[in-house]
């Protein structure tokens, strides 16, 4: 059969900006591995406090030095560690905990559902930025597990909301319906009927709460309440930078880059994801402007998806 | 009929919905025997799924089980039993065929895999066996080279070939009875056939029972041995199915039997029982069909009929049992005098 579906996969590399971001998130994942390795100086090493402050960029400090002379390349590679790896390890535990939670509420459903909703509607009505505003002005020192866990633990609600709404659908589908009816054990009807029916729409929010995550984190570091000093967040190099910004221009526009690219890598990333989990969309989006030049669009061409 | 394999006492099963209380099945009685085919017949809406679904316990919120209903199987009652040990009984004792083969089939895995989970799941055993065990049913229910096509997902197969695989998986632990929801409802009727003729076999050789779920009576006409008429959550009619074509006592059947097509029919339309199953939170007093009876008098408004017995392994929920002249009396019924006045 010719006709047969191309993979998931395949659509994924040949969708042109997914293409971009994925070189885009492999480079700097590639950066944060062997960067550190590769440079002479460790991330919170003061070389010469005298005479190495403050340097421009040259060829022995590409993106020159900050005002406690240390090497801004070196940091911002070290800072990459630090801010891939908290954003990922907070989506983890994010989606982890949202997933577990929607499928519960969206497979008992009834009360259970209803009670767990209301208590969700209880927490999403706090801003979550307040909240770690509040939480790490208090928590000071914070270790990076627990600014991995504040992270994670305030980012699960819009998760689990999809995930409950996914779980309702798919729950009504004869082939969950049949699993019971076969004796199938509730675990591993949401294991293995429900769970990978739902994992695309899973899997696109959180690539895009990825790129959220690192936002934010640059945000809270940047406040000084995030990733703390001597560890190099791209947020708290910015930080370090902002005061002596007329000056010193490179110390804050290098680790700025590095977030907006990382960022937008990530939003990219979780577009193409959405596409290539709904094929029929994409083709409509690309098809529509050729397909009305040639004739009206028929009422099929214009809905978004098939079971809309 | 000795010792029934199942057997279903006054079984009530309530929705408790925000418009009030759906008595979508509502005190139904009745025993399948062993190796015996029972077509349960009736229209969108009159409790023939749930009475399905009932005798599995897989009835959800906010739809119940009332207390005082009785199912009784192997010695055991179903309505009673604990959750762990309903689970062993769905799928290797019970189990059941759903409508949709283009649903009832989990698009992300190999066909090979679903009915290897029922095995696994019941029976334990490796990977390998479990896998073995699926192969070979996949050729008892008639798919060709089963080996290569257990790799295959559900898509790749027609909707035949599907609901092969989907009476495969509900037979592979050879249960004692399957309950078959509109097996062929959604195939072409020369796959209907086929199917219809694979249960039949499949019955005949492992000795399973069927209840065979379906509003069609043709499908019943071919298949089954007895045939219990649902209508309103109540069953109205209950006969051998030679009996039942030949005699029919319930007007309500008789509505069906008229409805059907057949062979070297003149008339243009077919015809129709007027009106619509009432909504299940208000069924009307006296007999629930009333208003779309033909035959109906005062006495069919005012008293609900109990289930009389006609003949031999035949009853009917119908006044006409004792009172058969009125038979003679055919009118508009009275849903149809109301529109018209």
């Amino acid at each position: 059969m010719s006709g047969q579906p191309r993979s998931a996969l395949w659509r994924l590399v040949h969708h042109r900006m997914a293409r971009w971001a994925l070189a885009v998130i492999a480079l700097l994942i590639l950066a944060a591995l062997v960067g550190p390795l590769l440079v002479k100086y460790n991330g919170a090493e003061q070389l010469d406090i005298v005479a190495l402050k403050n340097r421009p960029p040259s060829w022995a400090h590409p993106f020159g030095t900050d005002q406690y002379s240390r090497d801004v390349l070196t940091r911002v590679l070290y800072g990459a560690r630090i801010s891939l790896a908290v954003a990922t390890l907070a989506v983890l535990l994010s989606t982890t905990v949202g997933v577990a939670y929607g499928l519960v509420a969206g497979y008992a459903g009834g009360r259970v559902d209803n009670a767990m909703m209301r208590l969700l509607d209880g927490f999403m009505s706090i801003p979550r930025v307040l909240l770690l505003l509040a939480v790490l002005t208090l928590w000071s020192p914070v270790p990076l597990s627990g600014l991995i866990a504040l992270l994670g633990l305030s980012g699960w609600f819009g998760v689990s909301r999809l995930v409950r709404a996914e779980t309702r659908i798919v729950r009504a589908q004869e082939y969950v319906e049949s699993a019971r009816a076969l004796g199938v054990p509730t675990m591993r009807i949401l294991w293995r009927h429900i769970l990978p029916n739902i994992a695309a729409p899973v899997l696109v929010a959180s690539t895009l709460a990825v790129g959220n995550v690192i936002a934010l984190e640059a945000g809270l570091s940047y406040l000084g309440i995030g990733a703390q000093e001597p560890t190099p967040s791209w947020g708290s190099i910015f930080f370090d930078g902002v005061e002596f910004f007329a000056g010193n221009w490179w110390v804050v526009l290098f680790p700025g880059i590095a977030i907006v690219v990382t960022v937008l890598a990530f939003n990219v990333l979780g577009d193409a994801l959405r596409d290539v989990a709904d094929p029929r969309q994409v083709d409509v989006a690309r098809r529509l402007p050729e397909s009305t030049l040639t004739d009206p669009p028929s009422m099929s061409a214009l809905q978004p998806s098939e079971n809309g | 009929m000795a010792e029934p394999l199942l057997s279903v006492r006054d079984l009530r099963t309530y929705f408790y919905t925000e418009n009030g209380v759906a008595r979508s099945v509502d005190g139904v009685s009745f025993a399948i025997g062993g190796g015996e085919t029972v077509g349960l017949v009736g229209e969108s809406g009159c409790g023939k799924s749930v009475t399905a679904l009932s005798l599995l316990r897989l009835v959800r919120a906010p739809g119940r089980i009332e207390p005082g209903s009785r199912i009784e199987f192997g010695g055991k009652d179903l309505v009673t039993l604990d959750e762990k040990s309903m689970r062993a009984i769905r799928g290797a004792s019970i189990s059941m065929v759903f409508q949709e083969p283009m649903t009832a089939l989990n698009p992300v895995f190999k066909i090979g895999d679903q009915i290897a989970e029922v095995v696994r799941v019941h029976h334990g055993g490796t990977r390998q066996e479990a896998w073995h065990r699926a192969v070979q049913m996949l050729e008892t229910v008639g798919i060709p080279s089963p080996a290569q096509r257990a790799n295959e997902y559900p898509h790749q197969l027609s909707g035949g070939m599907r609901q092969r695989v989907v009476i495969a998986m509900a037979l592979v632990m050879n249960p004692a009875l399957v309950i078959a929801d509109e097996p062929t409802t959604a195939l072409d009727v020369t796959i209907q056939a086929q199917i219809l003729e694979l249960l039949r076999e499949l019955q005949q050789k492992f000795g399973t029972s069927i209840l065979l779920i379906t509003h069609d009576l043709g499908v019943v006409a071919e298949s089954v041995s007895r045939v219990i008429v649902m209508y309103g959550g109540e069953i109205v009619e209950e006969a051998l199915v030679t009996d039942l074509f030949a005699n029919a006592h319930h007007p309500y059947t008789e509505g069906l039997l008229n409805a059907m097509p057949h062979v070297g029919q003149e008339r243009e339309r077919l015809a129709t029982i007027p009106g619509t199953v009432p909504p299940p939170t208000a069924w009307p007093a006296g007999c629930r069909f009333h208003d779309r009876c033909p035959y109906a008098w005062d006495r069919c408004i005012a008293e609900h009929p109990p289930l009389y017995q006609i003949a031999d392994g035949h009853v009917s929920r119908c006044h006409l049992a004792v009172e058969p002249e009125r038979r003679a009396d055919r009118h508009e019924p009275f849903v149809v005098q109301k529109a018209i006045a």
